[in-house]
């Protein structure tokens, strides 16, 4: 099935979780045939008899039955989860330990050690973010190909090969053991900052698939904090920076599916509810002596979101809050917001100073934005000529028809800023 | 495929430690065939003829008797057949039948 | 540590009917669940249909049984550990089948 409806895709990462929970994580490719299962079961039947009052009831119960049958059939040839094999053994238990798994503060459990498992540390980034997105979140391969612009073919053996390195960790993540739980707790945290990224900044040509991906990305982060464990100051970190960029999208991206960068958004059209409840986590996060990068990126995108006009920008905090930034993750995309920055506090000349020191300048040779900001700045500059150049090599590394729109758009501007030169 | 109980009861004892060899090859070949034909389940246990029983509400615990010596379950194993009629089938190897005793078959229940 | 069965006897009567038997699954979940975490379950075992056959005889021949009414009806086992014979018999005295009446007959595994 390739097209759920996100209600469905939600339902299908439930039931992956405690299926696998009690299957074992060596029968997630058994997990996930049960809830195929499911699936073509509702197919099936709701044609006739409608759509179930509850279907996301319907879909789990049905799941609960297949996996019995299977467990009755498969008990003498295969091991399943072995904390459970005894109680699964026995027609006294089997019923009732099912029962037990699929009630809802289990399935809770069951979706945080599905998303530590997948980020595991066999595995690459773009690996455990893939998985992520494949088994909690429901995302098929064509839908994960689409929304990260890779094939196919390649997400599929991404997708083979992590779920392989799953298969062979013998048991689930154990969410109960704190210091394993903090020593993974990073890598997952990452793994959710990525897949906001991925939607945030994303080169989908579909926005609201990239929507999708930053609401998944908030929904687990939230999971993750639900429990006493993944409440930390850098959680809370995390979902502040997620909720204060998300509060920019209705204007980031308008309704004609137009990008519009930071300075030139209709603020009006900020989530005022999303902008506060980014406020209530950042002050939460403010709780110890951590200060992680996700505090310091939140605390950027604070500085913007209680700007009511760009004018109105603390550039002067932005730019020290860059400098702490670049010292716990330099990065060249960091420096390069950060000589943006520069720019608005001390003037275009500053900025393009900036720009030119930045070290490992060469990644980000193929990254569009940063032609695009040597071209803004020289506009500044009163050198319009020598922007066009730059949006016309952003123009050749546009990811997306949104981008090459908006860049073909900054470049006109130039055009028109040309022709008003006086010689 | 369902799952089924061999209780095998009444079983006279090995007479000697050569009977009880002989009697145990013959458990053991029986067992074997049944599952390379993939209808044993669980090999089971033989059991002491020794025990307790714990008795009703009041929990006493007393040294039996279990039953009448011809109905005492001496052992069990578990078996996978189509139906109750073809588990009783698969019984009628057991060497429990040599030494008087006799098979009780019951389907596990689905609860 | 020695291995046991639990054979279950249930009072004479009836069996339980659909509710009551849901009533009493959660006791059993419980129960067992209480002698795995204390390292007394082997195995939970499984309940029995009151239906069966014997085969019997030299003939084997093959009559519908036990009955209701029979004595030393079995309709379930479990798998045990425990230090001994005693203890075995302490531990079986927690089945919630026994609030009802019947028997928990405790046998060793013959060690062979």
């Amino acid at each position: 099935m390739e097209h759920f409806d996100p209600l469905f895709r939600r339902e299908s990462g439930r039931m992956v979780a405690v299926l696998t929970r009690v299957f074992g994580v060596h029968n997630l490719a058994l997990a996930e045939d049960v809830v195929q299962d499911a699936f073509c079961r509702a197919l099936e039947v709701w044609p006739f008899r409608g759509m179930p009052d509850d279907p996301s009831a319907w879909l789990m119960t049905t799941a609960k039955h297949r996996a019995l049958d299977v467990l009755r059939r498969e008990r003498t040839v295969r091991n399943f989860a072995p904390e459970l094999s005894h109680l699964l053994d026995s027609e006294w238990t089997l019923v009732p330990t099912l029962d037990q798994a699929f009630v809802s503060p289990a399935i809770q459990d069951d979706l945080l050690r599905m998303m530590f498992s997948c980020c595991h540390p066999r595995l690459k980034e773009e690996a455990q973010v893939a998985l992520v997105l494949h088994i909690l979140c429901g995302f098929s391969v064509g839908e994960i190909a689409g929304a990260f612009v890779a094939s196919h073919a390649a997400i599929e053996k991404r997708l083979t090969r992590a779920k392989k390195v799953l298969a062979e960790s013998h048991r689930l993540f154990d969410v109960t053991r704190a210091d394993e739980f903090s020593a993974r707790l990073p890598a997952v945290h990452r793994a959710l900052y990525l897949l906001f990224n991925e939607g945030y900044h994303g080169a989908s040509p579909e926005s609201a698939v990239r929507a999708e991906l930053c609401g998944e990305a908030m929904r687990l982060a939230a999971l993750l904090r639900d429990h006493p464990l993944g409440a930390t100051p850098a959680s809370h970190a995390l979902s502040a920076l997620m909720c204060l960029h998300a509060a920019r999208l209705p204007a980031r991206v308008d309704t004609a599916g137009e990008l519009h960068s930071l300075f030139e958004q209709d603020r009006s059209r900020w989530d005022r509810a999303l902008i506060a409840e980014g406020q209530r986590l950042l002050d939460l996060s403010a709780t110890g002596p951590d200060l992680t990068e996700y505090h310091l990126e939140a605390a950027i995108a604070w500085v913007h979101a209680t700007a009511s006009r760009t004018e109105d920008t603390n550039w002067e905090r932005i730019v020290s809050l860059y400098d702490m930034l670049l010292a716990t993750r330099p990065s060249p995309v960091v420096a390069l917001n950060r000589a943006i920055a520069v720019a608005e506090r001390d003037g275009p000349a500053e900025g393009l100073r900036e720009i030119r020191s930045i070290p490992d300048l060469e990644r980000l040779a193929s990254y569009p934005f940063f032609p695009a900001a040597v071209g803004e700045l020289e506009i500044r500059m009163g050198r319009p000529a020598a922007a066009r150049e730059h949006f016309e090599t952003a123009l050749r590394l546009a990811r997306s028809p949104m981008e090459r729109r908006f860049l073909e758009q900054r470049m006109a501007a130039c055009k028109l800023n040309e022709t008003q030169v006086i010689p | 495929m369902n799952q089924y109980l061999f209780l095998y009861r009444g079983a006279e004892r090995p007479t000697s430690p050569q009977d009880a060899q002989q009697v145990m090859q013959k458990w053991i070949t029986w067992l074997e065939d049944l599952s390379k034909k993939g209808h044993l389940q669980d090999r089971g246990l033989p059991l002491e003829p020794t025990g307790k029983v714990v008795t009703g509400t009041q929990r006493t615990i007393t040294d039996g008797p279990f039953a009448e010596a011809k109905d005492i379950v001496g052992g069990f194993s578990i078996v996978q057949a189509e139906d109750l009629a073809h588990a009783a089938e698969l019984s009628k190897g057991c060497p429990v039948f040599e030494r008087n005793g006799y098979v009780e078959v019951r389907p596990i229940m689905k609860m | 540590m020695s291995e046991f069965v639990f054979l279950y006897r249930p009072p004479q009567g009836p069996s339980l009917s659909p509710e009551e038997l849901a009533a009493v699954m959660p006791k059993w979940m419980s129960w067992m669940k209480q002698l795995d975490e204390n390292g007394h379950l082997t195995a939970a075992g499984n309940p029995l249909e009151r239906t069966g056959k014997i085969v019997k005889g030299r003939g084997k021949a093959v009559t519908d049984g036990p009955f209701a009414e029979t004595k030393d009806l079995v309709n379930g086992f479990s798998l045990i550990r425990a230090k001994d014979l005693n203890q075995a018999a302490e531990l079986a005295k927690g089945c919630p089948m026994l609030e009802r009446g019947g028997a928990v007959e405790v046998r060793p595994v013959m060690q062979i």
